[in-house]
């Protein structure tokens, strides 16, 4: 079943279109992984899920519903019972996104309080019970450490806790672990994983790092300059690309390359707010532009499982098709 | 021998002093703990590990922005740590650094030519038509526009500014390059066009590279011989491919297991460490892997391991190699 759909979703911020009309959709228990550079729209989207965009920035939409409730068009209090609980985010920046001032046992009993309530000793009970779930060690004593006692793979740990707190259905990690190293990057991933699996919950993975969501993801969504380029199943995204951005993004990965060959640079970099091009975004930078290309911008074809922004999709062999 | 040896370190050592409070006596903080290293002529030598081992402190080291507290360094055969004030103003020149992020390390008040001039006017006597001459050659070698000359940092983007500091480096014609993560704040496709960038410098210059990363799909990539550091003390340290291709040592094997692959077959068994790097403040005692390594025995508890050769010039420091006690276990496993 469906828990997220989004259709023709833009965020705006005055002239700009940080997210230029995006749709997708998120089932239970599935991982769906989110991949661009920076600039490409995947926190913005993330955030106006979330509702997180504050003015001057607008979110748009033509359909925007979580377990078929419009999120646009709900009152603001109960737009906030459902963030926060149903669906959770975790942010890129461990480090930062904790409060400094209080004790972690205060910040996970608050997000506690708000959605569910109890008495003090059952919020304790539960706050000790997500830590150990997180797998904190001694978690009864973490509970009175502030931040900055804890290293960033124990932030991270008990920002998920926070997130998870009130088991929601839809849980947004955006970068989970770029602020990280490779050893904790592994174990926060396969937490992340071992309670999805567990509470069958639906994940929104956002990363820039292919290899990552290629290990991970079920489906994955390729975004450039604010659109979805190429989106499918994580396999065949990756074995096949359609989309010539895509093709580059990968070849562009030191471990595609043969030996110590020169990489497959994409020339250029993903057009700003006052250097959009005019027909598709990614036409300055592609090695298969035509004129057409330059001067109308593509549709996404293909069916919803598999789409692909472009005008001469790439074939098997990773041609423009004729 | 026809490789010409560049630089050579021995048991360099970056020991740290830290108040511990008023009353408390200071503790030592063993940023680095007795490195050794050669590195020859148009080679990369890459070095790799977790954030707190001791990589970076190592790289100031080297391009002597820090004194280290023991061991030796020499260029080329002279010795850098012993020298006079002016000779080691001169051998400096030789050795450059490219930092890691390039937002922070370019002067935002400084044009782009003022700031790749700016050593060649402490350095040299060159008038300045010359400087200029030299700074746009420069320029058009790492692939910058000659209008790019009288532009701001905050005008390009981080591709490009990582090729401002790539330029700046080579202003004083080094024969070193220690590059500190040189391109993690950058995406992967402008990240592909500085790691080119820098591969055809190399081939051009002849330059030598200490390649300082956590990344180790692009050290992979870019380098001829891999250290592997944990805790400050060299682990691991041989050829890229016998590193990659046949890591022995536990730590090793599990960072590379921990990196994500993008092709299905090159995946690894992955290998779960438990917990995080100790405090450098307060050491295990013994190997200071032994808290996370599965092979740990009494012996990595209390004795610390030296590296030892292998047959083929492999250096390994783990007990469990050394008694062969981890091919027993993965076989039993």
């Amino acid at each position: 079943m469906s828990l997220l759909k989004l259709e023709n979703l833009s965020v705006t911020f005055g002239n700009f279109r940080a997210v230029d009309q995006i749709s997708y959709s998120v089932n239970e228990g599935e991982v769906l992984g989110i991949v661009g550079e920076s600039g490409s729209g995947k926190s913005v989207s993330s955030l106006s899920l979330m509702g997180l965009i504050d003015y001057p920035g607008k979110v748009s939409a033509d359909q925007l519903t979580f377990m078929d409730q419009d999120l646009l068009s709900m009152p603001e209090a109960q737009r906030r019972k459902i963030t926060g609980s149903d669906i959770a985010m975790i942010f890129q920046d461990p480090m930062t996104s904790l409060n400094p001032c209080f004790t972690v046992g205060y910040q996970i009993i608050e997000a506690l309080k708000t959605h569910q309530g109890g008495t003090k000793k059952e919020l304790k009970h539960r706050a000790i019970e997500l830590l150990t779930l997180v797998g904190i060690p001694a978690p009864e004593s973490r509970l009175s450490a502030y931040p900055h006692q804890l290293s960033g793979g124990m932030s991270q740990r008990v920002m998920i806790a926070i997130a998870i707190a009130c088991n929601p259905k839809l849980l947004i990690a955006d970068e989970p672990t770029t602020a990280l190293d490779v050893t904790i990057q592994a174990q926060i991933i396969d937490l992340l994983i071992d309670l999805q699996k567990e509470k069958q919950m639906g994940l929104v993975l956002i990363t820039h790092d292919l290899a990552l969501v290629a290990e991970v993801a079920h489906r994955v969504i390729v975004m450039y300059a604010g659109q979805i380029v190429e989106s499918g199943p994580a396999s065949e995204v990756f074995s096949a690309p359609k989309h010539p951005y895509t093709q580059a993004l990968l070849a562009s990965l030191p471990e595609s390359a043969a030996g110590r060959a020169r990489l497959q640079a994409l020339p250029g970099v993903v057009p700003g707010q006052y250097d959009r091009p005019k027909g598709c975004l990614l036409s300055p930078r592609c090695p298969y532009v035509t004129d057409h290309c330059r001067n109308v911008e593509p549709t996404s074809q293909g069916s919803l499982e598999r789409q692909v922004k472009c005008h001469t999709p790439l074939n098997t062999q990773g041609r423009p098709a004729a | 021998m026809s490789q010409e040896l560049v630089l050579n370190a021995h048991n360099l050592k970056q020991h740290y002093q830290v108040k511990q409070g008023l009353f408390k006596p200071d503790a030592t903080v063993k940023a680095v703990d007795g490195v050794s290293f050669t590195l020859e002529k148009g080679k990369t030598l890459a070095v790799v590990g977790e954030s707190g081992c001791g990589k970076s402190t190592l790289g100031r080291m080297l391009t002597m922005i820090e004194t280290p507290t023991d061991g030796q360094l020499n260029f080329r055969g002279e010795d850098l740590l012993t020298l006079s004030k002016e000779q080691q103003k001169e051998l400096r020149q030789k050795i450059q650094i490219i930092f890691q992020n390039p937002y922070g390390s370019l002067n935002p008040r400084k044009k782009i030519g003022a700031i790749l001039e700016e050593p060649l006017v402490i350095n040299t006597k060159l008038s300045k038509a010359e400087r200029k001459a030299k700074a746009l050659e420069m320029m058009a070698k790492v692939g910058l526009k000659p209008e790019h000359y009288d532009r701001y940092p905050h005008m390009f983007s981080g591709g490009q500014r990582q090729r401002i500091a790539i330029a700046r480096g080579l202003m004083l014609d080094p024969e070193v390059i220690v590059a500190d993560e040189p391109v993690s704040a950058l995406d992967v496709s402008v990240q592909a066009q500085v790691l080119n960038l820098m591969m055809d410098l190399q081939q051009e210059f002849g330059l030598s590279y200490v390649f300082i990363s956590h990344d180790l799909s692009v050290v992979e990539h870019i380098a001829d011989e891999v250290m592997v550091m944990y805790l400050g003390k060299v682990v691991e340290h041989g050829t890229c491919e016998e590193v990659f291709t046949n890591p022995k040592h536990p730590y090793t094997q599990a960072l590379l297991s921990s990196t994500p692959q993008l092709s299905r077959d090159k995946r690894r068994q992955r290998i779960k460490l438990k917990g995080e790097l100790p405090s450098p403040l307060n050491p295990p005692s013994g190997c200071a892997f032994h808290g996370r390594c599965q092979y740990a025995n009494d012996r990595c508890r209390s004795e610390t391991p030296v590296l030892r050769s292998t047959n083929n010039g492999h250096l390994i420091a783990c007990h469990a190699v050394e008694e062969s006690r981890l091919d027993s276990l993965a076989g039993a496993a």
